[in-house]
């Protein structure tokens, strides 16, 4: 299988190009992840993180023949070739397919990513109705890897002021949340002609998200409760 | 080369569910406290985590913190510390609890309360039948917690060294813990953090196997650590196999499936776990149900064109409980075995998954091992280990499942409350050895010297099917002599690697290469501490010595790197409060 590779190592190169690798692939590599770690294993200079290979940690999102994906839950067979990849588009490349993720975390803990009561807990468990749970859904399962916020051209061109897609979809799981009791400062935090207002619904973030989640509905929902609460 | 050195209170090596969850203790009391992780935190391993987080809440129906206690010790199959395990199942709710009001998405019953599922080896009375223990988010129970956990320390302000792997601890003259050598892999440089304490927390290292639940970051580098620093290795020998991994890819399917109600079947699709385990069925301790699996695949009646696997079956269920459930599991099912569990069954083998051995330590974390010639076990100053590398051991020679989740929480905030204690009375940083960053560095000099040697990847691939083919679910004394013999070559052959690639930036030719060095030391210690143990117990099933002997061996191994020596300890049949549980047979 044939494969385009973009190669970076800020050491040696004085500029970016793409390497070309040809592979022969196993009957047991189903996913993209196995491919790169035949080439890899030729090549041990290929730089890219991975780690669960099952697409719950969100180390190796990349940007697949033109959309960003994670490499280990990306079929082999769904994808023509040359198969080309890049790193995640927007963010500054440290090296081959290794992306500064900086900027990205900056935005998600912006957003206060973690449960806000100040009132004393009880003895046990605060009680939630299986409906106000089913709210989270959709929500709580980012993985963090990045491919929506890179996918998304309000991100591109302000990643220091527009919050993204991804901490916008958390921001809105604990404004869902029943327990929470910080939405107005949420809002608050939000209200802002870049901040929020930035997304477009372009919807490329539904579009790429590999666990299937739409942070434009999220950031939509925002919208609403800031309408809301100003009549 | 002098390396620039950092200061802080504690330093934990690792950002998985039992170091986040020290770390927080250790943070919101104010203690200056650094986490190291080779990955941004929430790709910990932790996240992988599925079917639930055991407690006795009773939300579902009776339960009590005894009965957990004596599921465990009889899962352990009574190789488990009995004073560890009343301390973790009597916290067991606290914990839960705790993660509940840090924000933790767990589903939740019509009252309102934490829903909890039924998994294998977990009873009411005392192995009456099974109960329903496993407090669950779903099936991403594991994703769910290390993210609560992780958002909680962003709200603490803990301090994180995010992509730097640790290299070495520091030990000084006296043997005590100053800190550590760690590298950035950003820029390629190492740097010395010194410490009053360091809090090893760095997972398991399933990766020493060919077929693993495990991420790739599942290297062993704490016991690579602690290892060459001298501190021996606990219960090595004791590896378990999930039942249920999907074949041929080894992602996990969590045993919360058989919770819901799936079903294990053979090519005659018989329910075979019945024959097996008459009470608990399906829902048996893993090390049953998985050689069960292995039996009926030797004895033919696998499936599949190799006959070498089994299905898992849950359409029974419902559309409607699966995509509640067990949305994850469908998600994996249809990536990686093509097919959809709501109408056809998923082909499963026993895939290894989960280290019952490491670092020796108590209930507090702290390390402990025999000292001097009297073999008494003492404290190793100003170290603590915790979650799967170290072994407390509540889990002996089989884990139950939710118990590693819980594992985290117990003994993550036992040993930041620990130290929180510790650092009162130990208030000066000890002064660092001359030679504090010697080991690290000749280990990086050698990579960069080497112009020719072995590639990294054949190495690791011969070390894995080593301890794949001679220390898998059954075992001879033969397979194991020749995996000693074989894996002491390959430690050889891994002390003369050589990496292309020199460079500084994100080099992960070099990472992998060290992570190899810290593989290769626990594949040692696992095929040398089963050849030794000439009995069967939990996950160690001996062909030639197929019954459990407890005159010999109701102890646990010590695994030395120098001289590869074995020393032995007993186990703590006396709990804390309560009657101890003598051994009996295990019957399910």
């Amino acid at each position: 299988m044939k494969f385009s590779i973009y190669r970076y190592n800020p050491e040696k190169d004085d500029k970016p190009y793409m390497q070309d690798y040809e592979v022969t692939l196993q009957p047991t590599d189903r996913m993209l992840l196995d491919a790169i770690l035949r080439i890899k294993a030729m090549d041990d200079s290929l730089g890219l993180r991975k780690s669960c290979r099952e697409g719950v940690c969100g180390s190796d999102g990349m940007n697949i023949n033109g959309k960003n994906g994670l490499a280990c839950i990306t079929p082999l067979k769904d994808l023509k070739e040359p198969v080309v990849l890049r790193p995640l588009p927007g963010l500054p490349v440290i090296r081959d397919l290794i992306v500064d993720m900086s900027q990205f975390f900056k935005q998600y803990h912006s957003i206060k990513p973690y449960l806000v009561n100040d009132n004393p807990p009880p003895q046990k468990e605060r009680l939630q109705t299986p409906e106000d749970r089913e709210e989270l859904n959709g929500l709580y399962e980012c993985v963090l890897c990045a491919c929506c916020s890179t996918s998304c051209p309000s991100f591109w061109w302000n990643p220091d002021k527009f919050v993204g897609p991804a901490a916008l979809l958390q921001a809105y799981r604990f404004i869902a949340d029943t327990r929470d009791e910080a939405t107005s400062e949420r809002l608050d935090n939000l209200e802002d002609p870049y901040r929020l207002f930035r997304c477009h619904t372009i919807m490329n973030c539904a579009d790429v998200c590999p666990k299937g989640l739409n942070p434009t509905e999220a950031i939509g929902k925002i919208k609403e409760q800031m309408v809301k609460r100003m009549v | 080369m002098a390396l620039s050195r950092q200061i802080f209170d504690t330093v934990i090596v690792g950002g998985g569910g039992s170091g986040l969850r020290a770390a927080l203790q250790l943070a919101e009391a104010g203690h200056h406290v650094a986490v190291f992780s080779k990955v941004f935190p929430t790709r910990s391993h932790t996240v992988a985590a599925q079917g639930g987080i055991g407690a006795s809440l009773g939300n579902m129906q009776e339960d009590h913190w005894l009965w957990h206690m004596y599921d465990t010790i009889k899962g352990s199959d009574y190789l488990g510390d009995q004073d560890a395990i009343e301390f973790m199942c009597r916290k067991a709710a606290e914990v839960v609890y705790e993660l509940e009001h840090f924000g933790m998405p767990f589903d939740r019953n019509p009252d309102g309360t934490i829903y909890q599922r039924p998994f294998g080896g977990h009873s009411q009375n005392f192995g009456e039948r099974p109960v329903q223990r496993a407090c669950a988010a779903a099936d991403r129970t594991g994703h769910a917690m290390l993210h609560t956990l992780y958002q909680r320390n962003v709200r603490a302000h803990c301090q994180f060294f995010v992509e730097w792997m640790a290299l070495d601890l520091i030990r000084d003259y006296e043997g005590a813990v100053v800190g550590i050598v760690a590298l950035e892999m950003e820029t390629g440089q190492p740097m010395i953090f010194q410490a009053k304490s360091t809090i090893l927390a760095t997972g398991g290292a399933g990766r020493i196997y060919h077929s693993s639940t495990n991420a790739f970051i599942n290297t062993g580098d704490g016991l690579g650590m602690a290892a060459r620093a001298g501190v021996p290795l606990e219960d090595m020998e004791f590896w378990q196999f999930h039942p249920t991994g999907v074949a041929g890819a080894g992602v996990l399917i969590t045993e919360g499936v058989r919770g819901e109600g799936g079903i294990l079947l053979n090519s005659n699709g018989e329910r075979f776990m019945e024959r097996y385990a008459p009470t608990m069925k399906d829902l048996a301790s893993r090390d049953v149900v998985s050689r069960a699996m292995d039996q009926e695949i030797k004895e033919g009646r696998g499936v599949g064109h190799e006959k070498d696997h089994v299905l898992l079956k849950l359409d029974h269920l419902g559309a409607e409980v699966i995509n509640k459930r067990l949305p994850g599991i469908r998600e994996i099912a249809l990536k990686f075995a093509n097919v959809d569990p709501i109408r056809e069954p998923i082909p499963v083998v026993p895939t290894c998954h989960y280290q019952m051995g490491g670092i020796p330590t108590n209930y507090y974390g702290q390390v402990v091992a025999p000292r001097g010639a009297s073999g008494s076990n003492e404290v190793i100053p100003g170290l603590y280990a915790i979650g799967e590398c170290a072994c407390v051991s509540v889990h002996g020679a089989n884990r139950l499942g939710t118990n590693s989740l819980l594992d985290l929480l117990v003994f993550g905030k036992s040993a930041g409350d620990h130290l929180c204690q510790w650092l009162k009375s130990n208030p000066q940083h000890r002064d660092l050895p001359h030679d504090a960053a010697d080991r690290s560095l000749e280990r990086l000099a050698r990579l960069d010297n080497a112009e020719s040697g072995e590639n990294i990847t054949e190495v690791a691939n011969a070390m894995r099917r080593t301890v794949q083919h001679h220390a898998g679910v059954f075992r001879t004394g033969k397979l194991l002599r020749e995996g000693v013999e074989k894996i002491r070559e390959v430690a050889e052959r891994a002390r003369n690697t050589a990496i292309k690639d020199k460079s500084r930036v994100f080099n992960t030719a070099r990472i992998e290469a060290l992570e190899l060095e810290n593989l290769v030391i626990v594949a040692e210690a696992t095929l040398v501490a089963a050849e030794a143990r000439t009995e069967s117990r939990g996950a160690q099933a001996r062909e030639d010595f197929k019954d459990r002997d407890d005159k010999n061996w109701l102890k646990h191994s010590l695994w030395y790197l120098e001289g590869s020596r074995l020393d032995y300890k007993p186990v703590n049949l006396q709990p804390l409060t309560v009657e101890s549980f003598e051994p009996k047979v295990r019957v399910y």
